[in-house]
């Protein structure tokens, strides 16, 4: 892949919108092209998390894996996003498991790579962060309206 | 304008019987006016008067034999209008299939309504609008109440719970029904000044031979409704009550008012306004004959504003609020006007005490409103 | 089948009485929810609904209860009536086979108001059951394809096996140019499908804000939270409609038990545009 491509393609992820020219470059030199078959796992639960993923194409399942039910699947991820940022926190380990839905193309990001780069550029990270927590804001607050369960009524619960 | 003599109105009630009418009206019974069915003017209680407040209610001994002495107690028109049961179909089963045979409507002898005050006559304006008046009109409610003949009294006694003259409906009746009596007890005599309000009201006062109404006669009745209008010891307090849906949803005062309301639906059941009703099905016991009825039902049941997993309004607080802000707000977004009439049946039959009209004041008044603005 | 109605006085037709129907099939579309097809005989012709309309359903014995039309209405010798089991009368409607006979009264209601829509982007967004009052809806859309542009079907439900009308969904992708996507809270392994709230959907598509009319319809939570997003994204609040709920007991204004604040909503309602009743959503226990 030329780097003007990768560069391009960077550019017109949402999750890079507004990002500077000048960290563009810098992320460049942690960014590679990737794609996944259907059904391809990506990362493991428990496994070490090294990279950060910025979906183009396709869909990620995240699974848990649930002793008797066999593995869940409590999200998916899809054109536009992204996917993990464990690789951020220590102990930089996977909580679940991603497995591509359908064919997927993303661009991945070098985990170490990343971390180096905003340890070593204060105004780097802090865009890096500041995307990273929008996304874990509505990540959140997806997450508490799929724990209501709101179109599953429990029978005990309805009063006759 | 017509003078009857007591005889006078004894003939007018027997000329509206004669007529295949029933007479509805105000008798004595177990300590209060109870609204039921007249076979003369001897029926009608004499010599009584009625002390109201909040919570309270008494029958006393006047010192002269008016028969209309008293105001409104706990019954109002609107039972008889509006029914507190009615069948409204009856379904039988043959095999698969049912049929279905409609029983509101069903016809009875028409009624004469006797010693109707201006607020109820305004209440009954009000049911018109949500029975008659809408979309799908009852037909039972329609029949009867285009067959009621009404006999209106004019209120110059208001009683302690009273405040229609700040609702704008009475003391005085000014239309809306058939003939309008003002009981004139002076002394030695005893009449009645009767107006004629529709066609056939007239041709009735005319057919009871009653001298006119002379100037003496309009002169005391008219001194009457003054001293009327100065008697009224409460009054709705003037102004727009919106806040009470809006800045004021959530206010602090809901949660004072929780603290003494009970839930009874007291207040409801006395209401000439209210219209709320539920709809139920009974079967025999070979579940080959059902029956659809509706009866009176209250937005302070528990189950009232019940949806698939619970309901919507939980608590008393907001049980109360529904009410108050439906009856003095919400009704004039969806009638046009407010849905209370000022007759103070609410305040009497409280049994927590709780009045309408305080509540409101403390709402939009601000010199009253409690310092408390935290949400419930 | 007879159905003897005696005359009402005053020329008043009695608004309570319900009319006998033919139950013609049952489709269960999970667990506790059912669709009924409904023979309407010789009440076929003259019965005429919009989208969004809803019949009080009768059973005999027990009781009515108030269930949206959700068949094509351009069909109405046989109407669909999406059922979710969850309470008496519900149950025992639930107990019904093939041939047994309930009750209808209606229509009832406003209906969603598609002249808005055309020559706009639609954009339907349902959850669990409130695609039933939505699906009349589609079928009318789609009939005139031409006369809108862009269609789009955001549907969530709790997991794949709860979702309705599955065979149609993928029709009305395949057949008739509608982008549909649907989504659930969880699944297994063998769903390779959107997992999450509806709401996240709205990431892949690309929604011309200003063009687009949106109808809601769901558990008031997911219709709030749509509607924040629809905002968000700048989408004029007279673009959006939603189908609200209440306790609907007569269906004719009579009972007071549908009051959401100052409207009934068997008078006003189901079907709202949203400056109408956004102030009312605020309010808790209202």
């Amino acid at each position: 892949m030329h780097t003007e491509d990768l560069t391009t393609t960077l550019q017109q992820h949402p999750f890079l919108a507004g990002f500077s020219e000048e960290h563009m470059k810098t992320l460049l030199g942690c960014a590679s092209n990737v794609r996944f078959m259907e059904n391809a796992t990506i990362f493991r639960e428990g496994e070490i998390a090294n990279t950060f993923y910025l979906v183009r194409s396709g869909r990620v399942a995240l699974e848990i894996d649930f002793p008797g039910r066999g593995a869940m699947r409590i999200q998916t991820v899809g054109p536009g996003e992204v996917l993990g940022w464990s690789w951020l926190i220590s102990p930089y380990r996977w909580h679940f498991t991603a497995v591509a839905a359908v064919e997927t193309r993303a661009i991945a990001l070098d985990g170490e790579c990343l971390r180096n780069k905003c340890e070593s550029d204060s105004g780097f990270g802090y865009d890096v962060l500041l995307r990273l927590a929008q996304v874990m804001e509505s990540r959140l607050e997806a997450t508490r309206l799929q724990l209501l369960d709101m179109y599953g009524l429990i029978t005990s619960e309805v009063r006759k | 304008m017509d003078v009857l003599t007591l005889e006078g109105l004894a003939s007018l009630l027997s000329t509206l019987r004669s007529q295949g009418f029933t007479l509805i009206g105000p008798t004595l019974r177990d300590g209060a006016i109870v609204l039921d069915e007249l076979s003369s003017s001897d029926d009608l209680p004499r010599g009584w008067r009625e002390e109201q407040a909040p919570g309270a209610y008494s029958l006393e001994k006047r010192s002269d034999d008016a028969l209309f002495g008293y105001v409104v107690s706990q019954h109002s028109w609107k039972r008889f209008l509006y029914p507190p049961r009615t069948c409204l179909f009856k379904a039988t089963k043959s095999g698969k299939a049912f049929e279905v045979q409609p029983s509101n409507g069903a016809s009875h002898a028409p009624y004469a309504f006797i010693g109707v005050r201006s607020c109820d006559l305004h209440a009954m304006g009000l049911l018109d609008k949500v029975f008659r008046n809408g979309e799908y009109p009852d037909p039972g409610y329609v029949e009867r109440r285009a067959n009621a003949f009404i006999v209106a009294v004019q209120c110059t006694e208001p009683a302690g719970t009273c405040f229609c003259s700040s609702m704008n409906t009475g003391p005085r009746a000014t239309g809306g029904f058939d003939i309008a009596l003002t009981e004139l007890v002076d002394g030695g005599d005893h009449l009645f000044l009767a107006e004629g309000g529709t066609e056939r009201g007239r041709l009735l006062l005319a057919s009871l031979s009653a001298r006119p109404a002379g100037p003496d006669d309009v002169r005391k009745a008219e001194g009457l409704f003054e001293k009327a209008g100065r008697t009224f010891s409460r009054q709705m307090p003037p102004g727009d009550k919106s806040p009470l849906v809006g800045e004021y949803f959530d206010h602090g005062r809901w949660d004072d008012i929780a603290k003494r309301c009970l839930s009874c639906a007291n207040c409801t059941m006395v209401c000439p306004t209210c219209f709320c009703s539920t709809v139920e099905e009974t079967t025999d016991l070979t579940g080959t004959r059902a029956e659809r009825w509706r009866r009176w039902d209250s937005c302070f049941t528990t189950d009232f504003s019940r949806v698939a997993g619970g309901n919507i309004r939980m608590s008393t607080r907001t049980r109360y609020r529904q009410w108050i802000t439906h009856k003095l707000v919400h009704w004039v977004d969806q009638f046009g006007e407010p849905g209370c009439v000022g007759c103070g049946r609410c305040i009497t039959w409280c049994p927590a005490h709780i009045d309408i009209t305080a509540e409101a004041a403390a709402f939009i008044e601000p010199t009253i409103i409690s310092t408390n603005t935290q949400g419930g | 089948m007879n159905n003897v109605v005696a005359p009402v006085p005053h020329g008043v037709t009695d608004p309570m009485l319900s009319h006998p129907v033919l139950i013609r099939r049952i489709i269960w579309e999970n667990d506790d929810t059912f669709t009924l097809t409904l023979d309407m005989g010789d009440w076929a012709g003259p019965f005429k609904f919009l989208p969004g309309q809803f019949n009080m359903v009768y059973v005999f014995g027990v009781g009515e209860a108030a269930i949206s039309i959700s068949s094509d209405p351009h069909k109405t010798g046989l109407l669909d009536h999406t059922i979710h089991r969850v309470g008496t009368v519900t149950t025992s409607l639930a107990q019904k086979k093939r041939g047994d006979v309930i009750g209808l009264r209606g229509p009832y209601g406003s209906s969603w108001p598609i002249d808005a829509a055309k020559g706009k982007d639609v954009c339907i967004i349902s959850g669990g059951i409130g695609l039933a009052p939505l699906r009349p809806v589609v079928y009318t859309l789609a009939r005139q394809r031409d006369l809108y542009k862009r269609i789009i079907v955001l549907y969530g439900g709790r997991s794949p096996l709860d979702l309705l009308y599955r065979v149609e969904l993928e029709k009305w992708a395949n057949e008739n140019n509608i982008e549909t996507l649907v989504t659930v809270d969880r699944g297994d392994t063998s769903w390779k499908g959107h997992i999450g709230v509806v709401t996240g959907l709205f990431n892949y598509i690309k929604l011309d804000a200003r063009e687009t009319v949106a109808y809601v319809c769901g558990p008031e939570i997911m219709m709030k939270y749509t509607v924040d997003e629809l905002e968000r994204r700048g989408v004029p609040s007279d673009h959006v409609f939603l189908s609200m709920e209440r306790n609907l007991k007569c269906a004719v204004g009579f009972c007071g038990h549908c009051q959401f604040g100052p409207t009934f909503i068997c008078k006003e309602g189901p079907v709202y545009p949203l400056p109408k009743i956004r102030p009312l959503m605020e309010r808790k226990e209202l």
